[in-house]
């Protein structure tokens, strides 16, 4: 198992109270598997993400990746988790402004250990950036601009990527292409995907679907 | 209206550093600003109130062709033509340990705009001419003067300090004067018809009164000098605000374009931003003048000691709260404000209602933005270079330092751009490649905290080296030229002359320090005499000298000029000089003469003597074996009865001159620091102004893993980086000014030119100090970074952002 989660719960307290997010969690995502995580807003998709990246804590139970749990890291280990063992895709792309589209493609491959020139070539090509190499984030459509994010995240192979919302900026069409592009170089990287959407015409495509209610998982 | 002026309003209260920020730059600008102009306004109004009071300003005066004074002949023939004339006796007298500015006058003649307040009526007028004598003076002078004259002191406040009214007959006897007359005060209404002074009395000349008193047009280059600093405080504090307002704006675009589309007209808008601008600069301007009113305290003294050791000029060393200056220096935090806030302005009038509500990125400089500043700043460079090739006066001089100062800042951010690319080009890992383009990235929102850390610290170096250059040679030109081992000043001309008879057996040589003053080429200038002494020929440095210029010299047929009079144009070697007393004498060579503002002659000393023969010979240098020195002294003490002051060796007097230099300099160099601490100020307004945007750039590097201990550690280092680069150009910039500042300033302001020398230890000092402000100022914001709480960097993730 690539991922494990464990009656997991987190909660934020805010100036209303205490608000509980994640109320006993437990899912598996296998390697080379497409997990969709689907729910209303405000259901915990993105918490739950955080907390599968490293880059939250849970309040309590277990995330164990790949056999080493979370809650046992510092920041350094998380640091280190976050960037060998896990990509980010998010919905507003956050790319590097002050890189080019070639560097921020590389730049998580390199970090991690993993750069492979031909196999970001190849990405490229297959995502339809190879003409943006030389431009700048700011110089790109949103479509363009999630397309570099998804290729930074899949040229560092992590053996899992957590998604949200990564084609909720494109157009239908686009979206299913590209969609389609990341699962099929997900599987060629042996990574296993957790990827947020509220779309179920989407989540059908993955090789299975959570649905999240109340902070727990109903289906 | 009020709902949306409250709207706009309340992004201060979410932003308290913004405002403090603004304030603060607004303040900082004021204050600098209006210090130097306090002091300025101050000196000024003390050389006026001098002059109308001691030189009778208002009023035309009558002088001596020959510089040797008026005879009372001279002044029965003025009278007898009708002429309405007041005599004037003047001259600097000790007593006890003070030199007081003697004037004496006659009060039954000295017109109405010439007479002393306190010496008006008739049992004023009667105590005035009664014996012993009265003198009238401040109450400071009074102080000074108790127990050291048996005269009467009466006290008026408008007499300056360390200066006494007194009768004509008493000033010339104290003066021992023998009835010359310095000058004739013109009483204003004059009968009709008379005929004209200089036919009347050829060897006279009227010299007409003018809107400036001498010691002001002296001091015109001290004051300009002042101004300039205080001109580059005011502009260093300016791009504070020029960021802060370009910043608030930016923010509140979104503000904006609400309000516009809630019905609120773009000039009702406009006026709102005004009013809240102006509201806020009249609040900081308050602010502003009250620290410069500290400032101008806390430099006053010393602008009193530089005035009074540099041009002789007395002022006070405190300050007075004028209300002009209020008005003014809120007039400055007003007029900044609207010069730093315009462009701002401009682009909410020219925002279309439907822009974008996102600010952008804060003061994004394009590659095209870069290349026109730096095109202007090369421009401004070919200025500078242009004017100090083909221009001459001060006022030229400064022009080419503005335009070299600025210019360099203009181009300093497209250097380090050009800098930046190239490292991020030759890095080898994704993490350089990153750190150097994210500099890039910032460098316009700090570009204008750079530019001016790079003025800050070029004024540091140039003001610097031009002062360590002059110390340098001042202090070796000291060495030389204080040679004799005491000085000695005579109570009177009959102690004078005992002193001549008894001293050479005592002694090696006598050297006597004899001058008159006279006109020569048009200007009151001292002519000094020296003794053909092998003194003079070891060690005295001519610039320029004939091969016999002293043999010249001591026949009579040579003088020597200061370089003043040679820089200015005034006289060159070989040029036949018209003395005073109509004789000639031919310029055989040129001597440094630091620290005089006028031109100076010498002369032999027998030609002093033949051509001036009233010629004051109360002042010698003596030598004698260094060791012998002391015992001489305590001989003079019990001989003559000379007191302490009236002897100082020339250990003593190196020292005095030495500690005038020092506060000459100490003013520019107290302000140099303010603008370095403005400047600092300005890096860390900028700094904690970024930081708040920083969390989108940074956060996805956090998500790859980089820690935020790192990613503090790497904001330190880019701040560093930036600091070393703008030192390392601050470098040349600052020896360029020191250039400008010795080899055209100095010599349009002083009249004399120096050596510049380079102080490498003094720039790594300086550099240190720098580097403490920008640890200083990157430590808050580096702070903030490294224990944000990962929930903030979680917010930047969140798709409801």
């Amino acid at each position: 198992m690539t991922l494990s989660m464990t009656a997991v719960r987190k909660s934020y307290t805010t100036a209303e109270g205490v608000i509980e997010i994640l109320n006993g969690i437990d899912l598996d995502v296998g390697a080379s598997e497409s997990v969709a995580l689907t729910g209303e807003s405000g259901s915990g998709k993105s918490t739950l993400l955080h907390l599968a990246g490293g880059l939250d804590h849970a309040d309590g139970g277990s995330v164990i990746m790949q056999g080493q749990d979370l809650a046992k890291f510092g920041e350094r280990e998380r640091a280190d988790y976050r960037r060998t063992q896990v990509g980010l895709v998010f919905q507003q792309f956050n790319l590097i402004p002050s890189l080019n589209v070639a560097a921020n493609i590389s730049f998580h491959a390199k970090l991690a250990g993993r750069y492979d020139a031909a196999w970001e070539l190849d990405l490229t090509e297959r995502l339809g950036l190879a003409p943006y190499l030389s431009r700048f984030p700011e110089q790109l459509s949103g479509g363009q601009q999630q397309r570099v994010a998804i290729a930074r995240t899949l040229a560092a192979r992590p053996p899992l990527i957590l998604a949200d919302e990564p084609t909720g900026n494109l157009d239908e069409a686009t979206g299913d292409a590209v969609l389609e592009l990341m699962l099929s170089l997900a599987k060629n990287a042996g990574s296993a995907l957790l990827l947020v959407t509220h779309s179920m015409r989407l989540a059908h495509r993955l090789d299975r679907k959570v649905i999240l209610r109340g902070g727990r998982i109903v289906e | 209206m009020r709902f949306a002026l409250a709207a706009l309003l309340s992004h201060w209260r979410r932003k308290p550093l913004q405002l403090l920020t603004l304030v603060m730059g607004i303040a900082l600008a004021t204050a600098l600003w209006s210090g130097v102009q306090a002091i300025n306004a101050e000196a000024r109004a003390s050389y006026t109130r001098a002059a109308s009071v001691l030189e009778q300003g208002a009023l035309q005066q009558v002088v001596s062709k020959g510089g040797g004074g008026i005879s009372i002949d001279t002044y029965g023939k003025l009278r007898r033509a009708g002429w309405n004339l007041s005599p004037v006796i003047e001259g600097t007298v000790r007593f006890g340990a003070s030199w007081i500015k003697l004037v004496g006058i006659d009060p039954t003649t000295m017109p109405r705009e010439g007479q002393v307040a306190s010496i008006t009526d008739g049992s004023d007028i009667s105590s005035f001419f009664s014996a012993p004598g009265q003198l009238v003076v401040s109450a400071a002078t009074a102080r000074k003067l108790r127990n050291a004259t048996d005269m009467r002191l009466k006290i008026s406040e408008n007499v300056p300090d360390d200066a006494a009214f007194v009768d004509i007959s008493v000033a010339d006897r104290l003066l021992d004067a023998r009835g010359k007359i310095n000058r004739l005060v013109v009483a204003s209404e004059q009968r009709p018809g008379l005929d004209p002074i200089d036919q009347v009395a050829p060897e006279t000349m009227l010299r007409e009164n003018t809107d400036k008193p001498d010691v002001a047009r002296l001091t015109d280059s001290f004051h300009l000098n002042l101004t300039a600093f205080g001109f580059l405080s005011f502009v260093v504090g300016l791009f504070i605000v020029y960021s802060a307002t370009g910043l608030t704006f930016e923010q509140r675009r979104g503000t904006f374009r609400t309000l516009r589309s809630l019905g609120i007209s773009l000039p009702a808008l406009t006026t709102m931003l005004v009013v809240e601008l102006a509201a806020f600069s009249l609040f900081s301007g308050i602010i502003g003048v009250i620290l410069g009113y500290f400032i101008a305290s806390a430099l006053m003294p010393g602008v009193a000691t530089t005035l009074k050791g540099l041009y002789g000029a007395n002022v006070p060393g405190s300050l007075s709260i004028r209300p002009e200056w209020w008005v003014s220096g809120l007039a400055i935090a007003l007029g900044g404000t609207a010069i730093s806030s315009v462009r701002s302005l401009w682009r909410v009038w020219s925002l279309p209602i439907l822009a974008a509500a996102q600010p952008r990125a804060w003061q994004r400089a394009s590659a095209k933005t870069l290349a026109y500043q730096a095109t202007a700043g090369g421009g401004l460079l070919l200025l500078s270079a242009v004017l100090a090739v083909t221009g001459s006066g001060i006022v030229i001089g400064f022009g080419v330092l503005g335009a070299l100062l600025l210019g360099c800042a203009l181009l300093l951010p497209g250097l380090l751009a050009i800098s930046l690319a190239s490292a991020e080009r030759v890095s080898r890992t994704a993490l350089t490649q990153w750190f150097w383009a994210d500099t890039r990235l910032q460098l316009p929102g700090l570009s204008l905290a750079l530019m001016a850390l790079l003025l800050a610290l070029s004024a540091n170096i140039g003001v610097g080296t031009m002062v360590s250059s002059f110390r340098l040679t001042f202090l070796g030109w000291l060495d030389q030229r204080l040679a004799a081992e005491l000085y000695v000043t005579a109570k009177d001309e009959d102690q004078a002359t005992r002193l001549r008879e008894w001293l050479p057996q005592h002694s090696t040589a006598v050297l006597p320090i004899w001058s008159v003053e006279g006109d020569v080429f048009g200007d009151q200038l001292q002519i000094f005499g020296v003794a053909d002494d092998p003194t003079y020929r070891d060690h005295w440095p001519l610039i320029v000298a004939d091969d016999n210029a002293w043999d010249e010299v001591a026949s009579g047929k040579g003088a020597l000029i200061n370089e003043q009079m040679w820089r200015r144009g005034t006289a060159k070697p070989g040029q036949t000089i018209a003395m005073p007393g109509g004789w000639d004498a031919t310029v055989v060579g040129i001597y440094s003469d630091y620290g005089n503002p006028k031109g100076q002659v010498i002369v032999g000393i027998d030609a002093l003597v033949a051509h001036y023969p009233d010629v004051s010979k109360l002042r010698y240098g003596i030598r004698v074996p260094p060791e012998s020195a002391p015992t001489l002294r305590q001989q003079l003490v019990s001989e003559f009865g000379l007191p302490e002051t009236a002897i100082i060796d020339q250990i003593s007097l190196k020292q005095q001159s030495r500690a005038v230099f020092e506060q000459t300099f100490a003013v520019t160099g107290a302000l140099n620091v303010l603008t370095l601490a403005v400047a600092g100020f300005a890096m860390f307004s900028s700094l904690l102004t970024l930081s708040g945007i920083r969390l989108p750039q940074l956060a996805p590097v956090w998500a790859m893993g980089i820690r935020r201990r790192n990613l503090a550690l790497y904001e330190v280092a880019r701040t560093l980086a930036l600091w070393l680069a703008t030192f390392i150009a601050a470098i040349p910039v600052g020896l360029g000014l020191a250039w400008v500042l010795l080899a055209i300033v100095n010599v349009e302001a002083f009249g004399w030119r120096l050596p510049m020398t380079v102080f490498p230890l003094d720039w790594l000092w300086l550099g240190a100090v720098a580097l403490v402000a920008a640890i200083l100022s990157i430590l808050v914001p580096v702070r903030r970074l490294a224990t944000i709480n990962p929930a903030d960097l979680l917010r930047i993730f969140a798709n409801e952002r």
